[in-house]
């Protein structure tokens, strides 16, 4: 994991080693700036930071997954149950925040914990484990609420996803939504990176037989990889309807980009490699491309493809860099 | 998966010849522009019985008994418009005596599952009349075609390619909902004005004619048109575009081609410390109560739910045997303005319940609804 003894050795490449989704947010973050030099003031930086706020969280609990050998992609449509089922439970009453909340972080536990279930007893491949509850949360959504959202979501609620936080030095204000994906992602990449579970997951996802013969209670990890990210589906829920309301599709889409940010970031796809910071620089930078080409005004079709190759290209780049690196 | 669907579409859309459908039509606009004007005929305040122009078809030969069964092919019931629309449907259904058994289909949004319905409901041999609202316009018309040899259809919503329907109701349609509320815009703003417009996807028919229709008459007053952006109708989206215009430069104006995203927008101004601008909005509750709550300029120009209600009204006069306005039956579209607005909001209706729905006095109004 760590070529450090090699960088001392010849510094000439040292350049490569640096993580590539990094020079790729940076070239976009330049790009952005040059098209719009707002950027650069409080409220743009931090409006792009809480716009990406519910993916970088999304991404940082799929690497879990993704790390340990599997994909999970029931997060979008959780995401819609959350906002949704809110919606329903909370009926306009700004006192239910505060058990609705919990209630829908214990449900995105929940939702793991069926998920890594399937996928260790039932042994059925995690690809398709997801994709049934995917399926299955997109009908239950759409049964509770009747194909039209019946209620709105209380200001309370809506706090964390809207509301700023004003008067801060330096910056001037914080919205409470990068508060929260900061301390996630710290909390996340601590848990990676720092304990004997993150390297549990990676054992797992690099050579499960290995990692059982060494110990490893390989369900167990594997349920809580699927717990985790749950749990950031559940959060980046409440942080999307905070920022803009109830709506019956608001998480379409969110899986793919979450294991996109997460592969950008220089995940393995199929385990034993991932890096919590980097999924979220994955993120910042799949967020970026939206951004750069919302400001270059192209036409939606060209924007697409334009989108599509950028990301081939970025994925290919960090194959690349692995296959130098030999790791 | 719905993203690369739409992706493949959007793509596919812009690389086939977009001459194949004509939807900036200079004489569909000025049809439309005056059947907004047009007095409609019919009995005052009951807009879903009134009709624009058309002649009237007699139905007696057709030759029904009542109660008839009346079976209906759903395009889908797959977004708000459509679940206030269905529910008018089936509350309308039992206001009419005529109408024995009611035979619901629903499509899913799906041309090859709605033709294979209506194909089943033929063969079933159980329906005396059909009601059909296509999926899409080119690819249901040979099953509307088929149906029409063996029993009065009536198509309503979107149309097909083919007069055999005994009528086709609708609303004056896209040019018209454009038409309002770009008028509305170059009422209230000066010439020059920063003009952001905000689309839901590419390539369906009812919302081009929409933009057309709007960019034809605000380019017309000479505004200054700063975008027109997709917003694929999601909040999240719409409100991240609205927030990335306001740091470029000032916005006096904001037309839609559809309401359901209209708060997020106005969200994005007042979260970014913005005044509201003049809005064009849709009949969605939410947006009509953000309208008075926050004392905005703004128009509701709509595509009316009550239609559905007029659908199952000219199945009941077909069997009765009553003359119904045909080949077309066009409806009143009519604009919510500032005048109308207290009328029509309603904090006890879910947010994207569709105020022009025609509802208020049924029965079953507003539990029926998902209202309180």
């Amino acid at each position: 994991m760590s070529d450090r003894t090699e960088t001392t050795h010849a510094r000439t490449r040292r350049l490569p080693q640096i993580n590539p989704v990094w020079l790729l947010l940076a070239a976009l973050v330049a790009g952005i700036i040059l098209m719009n030099p707002g950027f650069v003031e409080p409220t743009g930086y931090m409006n792009f930071l809480k716009r990406a706020a519910p993916l970088a969280i999304l991404a940082a609990g799929q690497v879990y997954v993704i790390t340990s050998g599997g994909f999970d992609l029931s997060v979008g449509s959780l995401i819609t149950l959350v906002v949704v089922g809110s919606s329903m439970l909370t009926n306009n009453d700004p006192a239910a925040t505060y058990w609705v909340i919990p209630l829908m972080l214990g449900m995105g536990l929940g939702v793991g914990v069926v998920n890594g279930l399937v996928v260790c007893f039932l042994r059925v491949p995690s690809l398709i484990a997801t994709l049934g509850m995917m399926i299955t949360l997109n009908g239950l959504a759409f049964l509770w609420s009747g194909g039209a959202p019946r209620g709105y979501l209380p200001d309370t609620y809506r706090f964390f996803g809207r509301e700023l936080v004003r008067d801060v030095p330096l910056v001037g204000f914080i919205p409470v939504s990068v508060i929260v994906l900061f301390v996630v992602v710290g909390i996340l990449a601590w848990l990676m990176h720092r304990t004997n579970l993150g390297r549990q997951v990676h054992a797992i996802g690099d050579n499960p037989v290995a990692a059982r013969l060494a110990g490893v209670a390989v369900n167990r990890v594997r349920i809580t990889a699927f717990m985790l990210s749950g749990l950031s589906a559940a959060i980046a829920g409440i942080l999307l309807g905070g920022f803009a309301g109830v709506s019956t599709d608001v998480g379409s889409g969110y899986e793919l980009q979450a294991i996109t940010a997460a592969v950008l970031g220089g995940a393995q796809l199929l385990g034993g490699r991932g890096s919590v910071f980097a999924a979220f620089g994955g993120a910042l930078a799949l967020t970026a491309i939206f951004t750069l080409l919302n400001f270059l005004g192209l036409p939606q079709p060209v924007r697409q493809v334009v989108q599509g190759l950028i990301l081939i290209a970025a994925v290919a780049l960090a194959m690349h860099r692995r296959k130098q690196t030999g790791t | 998966m719905k993203r690369i669907l739409m992706a493949t579409g959007a793509f596919a859309v812009s690389v086939v010849p977009l001459h194949a459908q004509n939807f900036d039509d200079p004489q569909e606009f000025a049809k439309q522009q005056e059947q907004l004007q047009a007095e409609p005929m019919g009995p005052e305040g009951q807009p879903w019985l009134q009709h624009i122009g058309g002649e009237m078809t007699e139905t007696a030969d057709l030759g029904l008994e009542a109660p008839a069964t009346v079976c209906f092919s759903n395009a889908g019931v797959n977004n708000p418009w459509r679940v206030v629309g269905y529910t008018n449907m089936m509350q309308e259904v039992a206001n009419h005596e005529s109408i024995g058994d009611f035979v619901h289909v629903d499509a899913e949004g799906s041309d090859d599952k709605q033709i294979a319905d209506i194909n089943d409901l033929l063969a079933g041999g159980d329906c005396d009349v059909m009601i059909v609202s296509p999926n899409t316009t080119a690819a249901l018309t040979p099953a509307v075609e088929r149906a029409c040899e063996d029993m009065p259809v009536i198509v309503f919503d979107r149309g097909v390619n083919t007069d055999c329907p005994v009528t086709f109701v609708h609303p004056i349609g896209g040019y018209g909902f454009g038409i309002q509320g770009a008028e509305f815009i170059v009422e209230n703003v000066d010439e020059g004005s920063n003009v952001l417009m905000l689309r839901i996807l590419p390539g369906v028919d009812v919302l081009e004619t929409r933009y057309s229709a709007g960019r034809r008459i605000l380019d017309e007053a000479g505004m200054n048109i700063v975008g027109a952006e997709f917003t694929d109708g999601d909040n999240a989206k719409t409100k991240s575009i609205v927030e990335d215009y306001l740091m470029r430069g000032d916005i006096d104006a904001v037309w839609m081609d559809a309401g359901a995203t209209a708060v997020a927008a106005i969200e994005a101004f007042e979260d970014s410390g913005y005044e509201i601008p003049v809005f064009v909005g849709e009949d969605q509750q939410d947006f009509l109560r953000k309208w008075q709550d926050e004392d905005l300029t703004a128009i509701a120009p709509t595509y009316p739910t009550f239609q559905w209600r007029t659908a199952v009204i000219a199945a009941a006069r077909v069997i009765e045997g009553e003359p119904v306005p045909a080949p077309e039956w066009v409806l009143p579209q009519p604009a919510i303005t500032q005048d109308e607005l207290a009328d029509y909001v309603n904090p006890a209706m879910p947010p994207l319940h569709y105020a022009m729905c025609g509802c208020e006095s049924m029965e079953n109004y507003p539990d029926a609804w998902g209202g309180n």
